[in-house]
């Protein structure tokens, strides 16, 4: 068992231990990889949990989600954008839902990409709400994907990175931010 | 439309390229009417700041008419307006602040990644000055598209010309910034490193905020004749010795407060500046730091220090000691444009401070690699260089 001798978040720990054990109590592991990002959003909790809740949104500011189609109450099914132009998809199953709180899933058997996380809001008094995400997953073929990934700045870390920066432009501001010049630009640039 | 790009060190032409267009809800679209080369443009000429792509349209001061508005835009088409060299949402924690220069926002996601890695957060955006700061497009063109056109743009009143509002876009609030950092007390002596447009402006605001001496620092006649002209006294630090006259001039004391408007590229024949220019050269360290050594031993014991000069990366001897020893404040950043634009824009109109006076050239937009060169060759009669799109009488110096 893994012992923490600090309070800094666990998936900041250089300890391997450290790390397996927070991603063992998250449960529903899909995956052996975690990472976690936090961001301060200017916004009251509520508005941001409803934006998030709503899946079919999330493409809005995720720029490798291609679509999220809603199959049940509890399942989505995703369609991403994979190195090489390739369409990665999964289903997944909503694990955890508490209203204007946290938002917690799991992919189904037989993903292309394994992944499972939490999403979670937490007052940050005048300064908005604290988003955290927790993200476990299995990168495809190990060390090369991971590596193949990050050269196409595919990488889960990087993009949950730029992810929720995104996220953060849109529900303070009412769009993402883009330094364009032109229509065509812009397409060269999300291509 | 044409439009001034960068395509290497010393190398920047006027291309024909597509005209900008609205792209999100609080965009606009700007015919320019004026705009300015600024002595930071010149880090970029002189190839010093990263992250340069060519083709990039440069220009951080510039205005114009209102042509096209995005539906979140409060701006109207056929207004004159002054655009903010640092863009800014309006809206984050550092906005409400009025830390515009610190915005959230507004430099895109996957820029930002770049100033995490170098600076530990990331930069907010700005125009035309490389993909640090958001890989924006400038005003050194017919045609700009501003974001957050909501928040950032100043309407300028009728009856004034471009010539007397312009600077509101960086220079004049950054020399205001660059006093106000200095936390003037009535009675001060203020030491101004560097007497270009953001020195000048310091050396106007200084005074205004209740300096009772300014002495200006450095070594193009023509310049030092400016700061005299506003009441500062002044050391050509090629006639004197910079350190030992400012202990004279202040009783042996040191100026109470000292502002480095020089920055990354100052020059001067000292040793430590030679050591830094051949680490530059070598790209053993990316900055030339010898104004703000200077300014940090020769500023007396308790004393402020500001820094608005632009300094981009990593650097040595740095006088930590005097620093810690003396007790020093240190203030700096780059210009959070939007919060003291209105001010400003008064005190022009109530003639408190005069920015025409720094315009030396007026050129058409044609002719920019020619003002560039200029600026960058006779910094002494070259003080200010004025882009007007549409200029017929090619590079007529003002006087």
């Amino acid at each position: 068992m893994a012992t923490q001798n600090d309070d800094a978040p666990p998936t900041t720990s250089k300890s391997g231990a450290t790390r397996d054990a927070a991603m063992q109590a998250l449960g529903h592991m899909r995956g052996d990889t975690l990472i976690g990002r936090t961001v301060t959003i200017n916004r009251p909790r509520a508005e941001l949990y409803a934006y998030w809740r709503d899946f079919t949104r999330l493409p809005t500011f995720m720029d490798n989600v291609e679509r999220v189609d809603i199959l049940s109450p509890t399942r989505s099914h995703w369609v991403v954008k994979a190195p090489g132009g390739k369409l990665v998809e999964w289903d997944a199953d909503l694990t955890d839902d508490r209203d204007g709180e946290l938002i917690a899933w799991a992919s189904a058997k037989g993903a292309d990409v394994p992944n499972s996380g939490r999403i979670e809001f937490r007052d940050a008094g005048d300064r908005g709400t604290i988003v955290t995400a927790t993200i476990v997953y299995d990168p495809p073929a190990g060390v090369v994907g991971k590596l193949i990934a990050k050269m196409f700045q595919r990488e889960p870390a990087i993009q949950a990175r730029r992810d929720l920066r995104r996220f953060k432009q849109l529900m303070e501001t009412g769009e993402v931010a883009i330094s364009s010049r032109t229509r065509a630009q812009l397409q060269e640039e999300i291509a | 439309m044409r439009a001034l790009t960068w395509h290497g060190k010393h190398d920047v032409r006027v291309d024909t390229v597509d005209d900008p267009e609205i792209l999100n809800p609080r965009d606009a679209i700007i015919k320019i009417t004026s705009t300015a080369i600024c002595g930071s443009d010149l880090h970029l000429y002189d190839g010093y700041i990263p992250t340069m792509k060519a083709g990039d349209i440069l220009g951080h001061e510039f205005m114009g008419e209102v042509v096209e508005t995005g539906p979140g835009s409060t701006l109207v088409k056929g207004q004159r307006v002054v655009v903010p060299f640092t863009i800014a949402c309006g809206s984050c924690y550092h906005c409400g602040k009025h830390q515009y220069s610190a915005c959230d926002n507004g430099n895109p996601a996957d820029n930002q990644d770049i100033g995490m890695e170098l600076y530990g957060q990331p930069m907010s955006g700005l125009f035309g000055y490389s993909h640090l700061t958001g890989g924006y497009a400038g005003g050194q063109a017919e045609y700009v598209r501003v974001p957050f056109s909501d928040v950032g743009p100043i309407v300028v009143p009728d009856g004034l010309d471009d010539d007397e509002v312009l600077f509101l876009s960086d220079i004049l609030p950054t020399g205001w910034q660059a006093a106000e950092n200095a936390d003037i007390e009535p009675g001060d002596t203020v030491a101004v490193w560097g007497c270009g447009p953001v020195g000048l402006f310091a050396v106007q605001s200084a005074f205004l905020m209740g300096a009772a001496r300014v002495i200006a620092i450095d070594h193009f006649p023509r310049r030092l004749e400016l700061a005299r002209k506003f009441g500062a006294e002044t050391i050509n630090f090629e006639e004197s010795k910079t350190y030992e006259a400012l202990m004279e001039m202040t009783g042996g004391i040191g100026p109470d407060a000292v502002i480095d408007a020089v920055g990354l590229e100052a020059h001067g024949f000292f040793v430590d500046n030679v050591v830094d220019q051949i680490k530059a050269s070598t790209f053993l360290g990316t900055d030339r730091i010898h104004s703000i050594r200077q300014a940090i031993v020769a500023c007396r014991k308790g004393g402020r220090v500001s820094m608005p000069a632009v300094y981009g990366g990593i650097v040595d001897k740095f006088p930590l000691g005097a620093f810690m020893e003396k007790g020093l404040t240190l203030k700096t950043g780059q210009t959070s444009v939007q919060h003291y634009m209105p001010g400003l824009l008064s005190a022009i109109v109530e003639g408190k401070i005069d920015t025409t006076f720094l315009i030396s050239h007026r050129m058409s937009l044609e002719d920019a690699p020619k003002g560039y060169k200029m600026f960058h060759d006779n910094q002494n009669e070259v003080t200010k260089v004025v882009l007007k799109p549409g200029f017929t009488d090619t590079a007529v110096a003002a006087e």
